[in-house]
């Protein structure tokens, strides 16, 4: 009786059951864990940001400033309008520009880091770069009115140092300067660029802190000296970093609603059009179509960068 | 983690190097220190430096008011639900995805990334008309839909790679030795991603309660959070003091969090 027993199959409680039904049914799995997630993500989000674009190619009835829901470029025609094309070309260079900054400043930072400072003083100076990338935007950006006010630390600064006259001649240029620095693009690319600066750090650091130690000595061994290793070695390595930092300040700069708002001259930038079109004056198809223009960018952007290595890099 | 560089660190540091590297430290950290110096200024109406004089007074009167904490408590409670529903969506994202193979996996994790990498705007439009075609009001629980979307990737990036590092042998042991799939989601699994939970959480947290641009458009017209609060107070030139107060103690509340996902990633010597 007791062999007869053992040779029957063990009854399974109910969750050995589930566990075997589990084994044996990968693909069940994979679908029942990722239905929520995705399911989530394709019905509030990606649905949607189709449904954007394609609002794009509808068109408000010049009389009536009701959606004529009938696909056509007439929203298109009136996006590449002079004045729009303006506000785009302005978005997309303050964006290049903010771009170029970052990466100016925050190579030294991250080379210093990843090559010279000991194990201490990089976590600490790894989180001195974490810090202000997570302390709150807004009120980073707010600290800029504080800085860059008529009587504020920097106007301060340009006196003590008797450089008054510099600062009105930087102010005097045409297209950057303004009335004061809290009005003028300089005042707004500063500001652009002490808030996305982290974003290109920490990429940059990452691929510099790959750079293999021998290659570097190998570089040495064979008689570069260290300029020339640092061109031809270290740099071409550290570029895909580089290109991946550039991904986040260059969108961030592009599709950024507030920060033209509260520091800056009152002259348009993609966010603040679109948030405008959107809500107040509700013409959704001219928002859509304007939208699309740094989904296009981000686009292009992205296979470039993917080109250049930056996927491998982030 | 060892350094690949640190036999080279007798290396003589390039001449300008240490100075650009420690000018790019000050610009990064000067504008926090004239926060914490205007939260004490005594001058009331004007951004004057130097300030005239010290006080401490405006944390008083900011204590007095309720729009404040109100705003402070609505930012925590969205970041709480935000990121416990990020915890569940991204977990199980990266469950699915960390060793599955599958046609379309790589365009998933994309997917998945695009809220954050979008432009706030184009994301803030987009989870805007998803809410519409929903019918579903604008409210406290819209800014939450919005917040755990974009919340959903940082559980997951720190999730997936902790199960690519975790050895399966250790799950196939488990079931091997009688384990049913609960038992060794419960005591194998778990406790090998606690610590990436931990941390994607954090970040998730003080992603949601930073947020702008994305609140703006996802939110009823009662709710104010901190940052649209904050947003808010910048064009009321009579409240500076207390707007500058308010601005240092965000800072401080924002710091805590960081602090401690910063030491939990270190604890197990991961960045």
């Amino acid at each position: 009786m007791a062999n007869a027993a053992r040779s029957a199959p063990r009854a399974l409680n109910i969750g050995q059951q589930l566990s075997r039904f589990f084994f044996l049914h990968p693909r069940l799995v994979l679908l029942l864990l990722l239905a929520l997630p995705l399911g989530w993500l394709l019905a509030l989000y990606v649905l949607p940001l189709g449904l954007l674009v394609i609002q794009s190619f509808y068109r408000v009835d010049d009389f009536s400033g009701v959606m004529v829901r009938e696909l056509s470029f007439q929203t298109y025609g009136a996006l590449f309008t002079p004045s729009n094309l303006e506000i785009i070309l302005r978005s997309a260079v303050m964006a290049a520009l903010v771009t170029f900054a970052c990466a100016l400043i925050a190579f030294p930072l991250a080379y210093y880091m990843a090559r010279f400072a000991g194990k201490r003083t990089r976590s600490l100076l790894y989180l001195a770069v974490l810090l202000p990338l997570w302390s709150s935007y807004i009120v980073r950006v707010y600290s800029w009115k504080l800085i860059l006010a008529n009587e504020g630390v920097i106007n301060w600064l340009f006196e003590a140092l008797g450089l008054g006259g510099v600062r009105d001649a930087l102010l005097n240029l045409p297209v950057i300067g303004g009335s004061s620095l809290s009005f003028s693009y300089l005042g707004m690319f500063f500001v652009f660029v002490y808030i996305w600066i982290p974003y290109m750090i920490l990429p940059t650091y990452a691929a510099l802190e790959r750079v293999p130690r021998s290659l570097i000595e190998v570089s040495g061994d064979l008689g570069a000296r260290p300029g020339y290793t640092f061109r031809k070695v270290i740099l071409p390595l550290a570029f895909p970093g580089i290109v991946a930092g550039s991904i986040f300040t260059f969108s961030l700069t592009l599709g950024d609603y507030i920060i033209p708002t509260v520091i800056g001259n009152s002259s348009f930038f993609i966010g603040p059009v679109v948030n405008t079109l959107q809500g107040t004056t509700g013409n959704v198809p001219l928002a859509a179509a304007f939208t699309v223009v740094p989904i296009v960018i981000m686009g292009a952007y992205l296979l470039v960068a993917r080109r250049l290595g930056a996927f491998d890099a982030l | 983690m060892r350094s690949k560089f640190q036999a080279l660190r007798t290396e003589k540091i390039p001449r300008g190097l240490r100075y650009m590297a420690g000018a790019a430290l000050v610009f990064l950290h000067f504008p926090l220190l004239i926060v914490l110096l205007y939260a004490f200024t005594t001058e009331r109406r004007t951004y004057q430096f130097p300030p005239p004089g010290l006080t401490t007074q405006w944390f008083g009167e900011l204590l007095a008011r309720v729009d404040f904490w109100n705003a402070l408590g609505t930012s925590l409670q969205v970041a709480l639900v935000a990121t416990t529903l990020a915890l569940l969506l991204g977990t199980l994202t990266a469950a699915a995805l960390a060793r599955s193979r599958f046609f379309g996996k790589e365009s998933i994790s994309l997917l998945f990334i695009l809220p954050i990498a979008m432009p706030g705007i184009v994301t803030g439009i987009a989870l805007r008309s998803g809410i519409r075609l929903f019918g579903i009001e604008f409210s406290y629980w819209t800014i939450v839909i919005g917040h755990a979307t974009f919340c959903i990737v940082t559980v997951f990036n720190n999730v997936v790679a902790r199960l690519r590092r975790t050895a399966y042998t250790q799950i196939e042991a488990s079931m091997d030795l009688g384990a049913t799939t609960f038992q060794t989601i419960r005591y194998v699994i778990l406790p090998n991603i606690a610590t990436a939970l931990l941390a994607g959480g954090m970040l998730a947290f003080a992603l949601s309660f930073d947020e702008v641009i994305v609140t703006t458009f996802t939110r009823g017209t009662e709710q104010t959070t901190l940052p649209i609060w904050m947003l808010a107070q910048l064009v009321r030139p009579r409240d500076r003091p207390v707007t500058n107060a308010a601005a240092l103690v965000v800072i401080v509340i924002t710091f805590i969090p960081i602090l401690f996902a910063f030491r939990f990633t270190q604890d197990v010597s991961e960045t």
